[in-house]
């Protein structure tokens, strides 16, 4: 199982554009990183206390409902936030076009 | 009589008034205890005065012991004889008179028990008559002042000095009740000063309780997920209450602990999915829109072509040396389709491969089986889209599970329980049969036509038929007729009538054949010169099917009446024949029209008709595989997108667009609402018709070369 999640974490990097992927856990603090120390904790910061927002939103409005992912699409970059039950999933995609 | 004494006088008289009266027996005993005090005797005033002699006067009585007043007559009912019978037992004892005197004996227990009382009540009465009278304890001052020196209350004091006071006292206290004993006892009053004790004070530090401080928004779905909670618990309890029940509980909780417990970042698997397919669609963003919104302006300029756009191309590393040997799209999820992956080439057999890919991930399968032997085929059950069934090239079946995290197939079968002796060429699922058992058939190039049964948990075969070539029985070794059989490559079920099914030989023929009869074949048609790869029916018109061969043809035929097959023996001619110049490995009629079907060949082109359209030509006959010796091997249509999907020697799929002219339908009326699902398909019918009625008045022109 890990194998096959690490195998795949490994093909995402392995795509074109992709910067770095970031696992965090449900308190906000990364726990797998292929980027720097100090992007990693703004990132995992930020986007963590963004999705939760997210999260709270998508509930609110209807609590049968789940935020399932959360894209930001940027001038320079996309990222793309994947909320597990107790993971967050951040992966930052440099665009093509750019 | 002189002598008597006063005192026998007195004992007759008592003996004679004994009845009379009372007084008369006290004067007695005053008589003869006459130390006792002297009464005076009291007569009543109507007394019989008697002279000396009348009192003198001797009465005789003589005493029996029969008593005559007593009754000689008495009878008692006896139940024993039921009669009265007469009792002669008589009580004689008569009580003439009785009375319970007040004096005792003075020698008796009772009487000392008297005497007692009497003293100590007389000790007790004297005090209360010293404190009610001054003047009787005045009597016994010198004893009292003793007492008083020593500082005890008057009232209470009382000692050997009050007795002297106590025999006038006791006659003025006669009346008085009985009082209580006091304490006999002195006291005196002492006091002593005791040692203070010290004062000590003693302490520990403990450790302070675990403090937390706790603030949290309260949104509305905290409140649900709260209640769902709550919910699910109490499901559980009411489980629990269910023993049948509990084990299974039991099992789900140790699943789950065990695979929290697994290492964290498994957890992130869905996630990981998720962004790898979104990752994807960035890499191949260009291909999804074209996916979605591209039309092939150019079609508006020509009428009778269309092409082929490149979409994805599915390629995996270790299908790279295998040929796709089948391709199906998933009944359930309209972007997943299985391929199978194998080898044609008798020399180059090795493992197999069963790839589930999704449109949405192209760099890599959804998921995958790798086996031992080449997979042949596969089919992906209709009702259970996770349940495949796969055949092998060694001649077994097997079915896999996808949600199953197992290596290998949940059924394989074995050389023992009726595996094929060849490789298997096709599966079909079929409905489930009586008892709701999956079941499927196969065929194989051995000339059976197995029907597998799933059961609990073993799969069992039955033979349905078996192919044999009535005209050529070859010689054995020893001189035998072995009877040859065919070899079977491909089969089709009718969508309609679940009984009818067409096989496709090796030997280029077709027969259509019934579940219900196994010895023959309902018709037999010579449909090829080489080996037939793939019959399908028609999925509007019933009675027409479509066949592909290794002699670079593709045959459309229409089934025919029986009688009408009996009449004529002349060979069957197909409605129409195409030539596509090269070995054709599959044909696959589209899913929206009943006039457009597929195909693919050896030299890596990609053709698409429309009967409706052109009746010779193929609307787009296009180049597909990549480099120049890639063999294209199957084909399918998407179920809903206009798309289909090629796979090719090499391992990989592409996925192609139909252009607007390949899928070209009826002109819908403006306005006019979307026909059902009924009309759409008699409408497809009755387009096939059209153009067959043309084609049969003159079927020698329907072949084109």
């Amino acid at each position: 199982m890990a194998a096959e999640v690490e195998e795949t974490l490994k093909r995402i990097q392995s795509h074109k554009g992709v910067i770095g992927i970031i696992v965090v856990n449900s308190e906000g603090i990364p726990i797998k990183t292929t980027l720097d120390n100090s992007t990693t904790v703004q990132y995992a910061s930020l986007i963590h206390s963004l999705t939760s927002k997210a999260r709270s939103i998508v509930r609110d409005i209807d609590p049968t409902n789940d935020l399932k992912f959360l894209r930001i699409r940027s001038k320079k970059n996309e990222i793309m936030c994947a909320p597990d039950k107790e993971f967050l999933l951040i992966v930052i995609q440099q665009d093509d076009q750019s | 009589m002189p002598p008597k004494s006063k005192n026998s006088v007195a004992i007759e008289r008592k003996r004679s008034r004994r009845d009379q009266d009372d007084l008369t027996d006290t004067a007695e005993a005053a008589e003869q205890d006459d130390w006792m005090q002297a009464k005076a005797l009291v007569k009543p005033d109507d007394q019989l005065e008697l002279t000396e002699a009348e009192l003198k006067e001797e009465f005789t009585r003589i005493l029996t012991a029969n008593n005559p007043h007593a009754p000689q007559n008495i009878v008692r009912y006896s139940f024993k004889e039921r009669q009265f019978k007469q009792t002669s037992s008589v009580d004689q004892l008569a009580v003439h008179f009785s009375m319970d005197g007040n004096l005792l004996h003075k020698d008796s227990e009772e009487a000392r028990r008297q005497m007692n009382r009497t003293e100590r009540q007389s000790v007790v009465k004297e005090e209360p008559t010293e404190s009610g009278e001054p003047e009787a304890a005045a009597a016994s001052t010198a004893a009292v002042e003793e007492v008083t020196e020593e500082g005890g209350a008057e009232g209470e004091v009382k000692d050997d000095g009050g007795e002297e006071g106590a025999a006038t006292a006791s006659k003025g206290a006669k009346a008085k009740s009985e009082k209580k004993l006091t304490n006999q006892f002195n006291y005196s009053e002492r006091a002593s000063q005791t040692y203070n004790n010290p004062f000590r004070d003693r302490g520990t530090v403990t450790e302070p309780p675990p403090r937390a401080s706790f603030s949290s928004n309260v949104t509305q779905w905290e409140i649900y997920d709260a209640y769902q909670e709550d919910f699910e618990k109490q499901e559980k309890t009411k489980e629990k209450k269910v023993p049948g029940r509990k084990e299974e509980g039991k099992t789900k909780k140790k699943f789950t602990m065990s695979e929290s417990s697994s290492d964290d970042i498994s957890r992130v698997e869905t996630a990981a999915k998720i962004v790898e397919r979104m990752v994807n669609q960035n890499t191949y963003d260009d291909i999804a829109q074209d996916f979605k919104y591209w039309e092939d302006v150019s079609d508006e300029y020509r009428d009778q072509e269309g092409t082929l756009l490149p979409l994805w191309k599915f390629t995996f590393e270790k299908a790279k040396k295998l040929a796709i040997t089948s391709v199906c799209w998933s009944p359930m999820y309209r972007d997943l389709y299985a391929v199978s992956c194998g080898s044609y080439d008798f020399m180059k057999q090795g493992s197999g491969l069963i790839i589930f890919w999704t449109l949405k991930n192209p760099s890599f399968p959804e998921c995958y089986f790798e086996t031992d032997s080449g997979v042949m085929c596969l089919d992906i059950h209709p009702q259970h889209p996770h349940l495949i069934c796969a055949g092998f090239y060694d001649g077994s079946v097997a079915v896999f599970s996808a949600v199953e995290r197992k290596e290998g197939p949940i059924y394989r079968c074995t050389a023992k329980n009726g595996k094929h002796t060849d490789p298997v060429w096709q599966v079909r699922w079929q409905k489930d049969d009586a008892d709701n058992n999956m079941n499927f058939y196969s065929i194989s190039s051995d000339g059976r036509i197995c029907l597998w049964t799933i059961l609990k948990n073993e799969m069992i075969f039955q033979d349905v038929i078996r192919l044999l070539l009535p005209d050529v029985p070859a010689e054995g070794p020893d001189g035998i007729k072995v009877p040859t059989t065919g070899s079977g490559t491909a089969f089709d079920f009718h969508q309609q009538k679940d009984y009818l099914f067409l096989v496709g030989t090796e030997e280029g023929k077709v027969h259509i054949c019934s579940k219900a009869y196994t010895s023959h074949f309902i018709d037999t048609i010579n449909a090829h010169n080489m080996a037939v790869y793939k019959v399908c029916w028609n999925r509007f018109h019933p009675r027409i099917f479509i066949t592909c061969s290794a002699d670079w043809t593709v045959k459309i035929w229409e089934m025919r009446d029986t009688l009408e097959k009996k009449n004529e023996n002349e060979s069957r001619k197909p409605l129409f024949s195409f030539d596509l110049n090269n070995c054709v490995g599959d044909v696959a009629w589209a899913p929206y029209s009943s006039t457009v079907f597929a195909a693919v060949t050896s030299d890596g082109k990609a053709f698409v008709y429309d009967l409706n359209v052109n009746k010779y030509e193929p609307l787009c006959e296009q180049m597909v595989a990549q480099k120049k010796k890639t063999k294209l091997t199957h084909v399918d249509f998407n179920p809903t997108y206009p798309m289909l999907i090629v796979g090719d020697d090499r391992g990989s799929v592409i996925s192609l667009k139909l252009s607007p002219n390949l899928r070209k339908m009826k002109a819908e009326k403006k306005g006019a609402p979307p026909p059902d699902e009924a009309t759409k398909i008699q409408r497809e019918i009755e387009k096939l018709e059209k153009i067959l009625s043309m084609v049969r008045e003159q079927p020698t022109e329907a072949t084109h070369s």
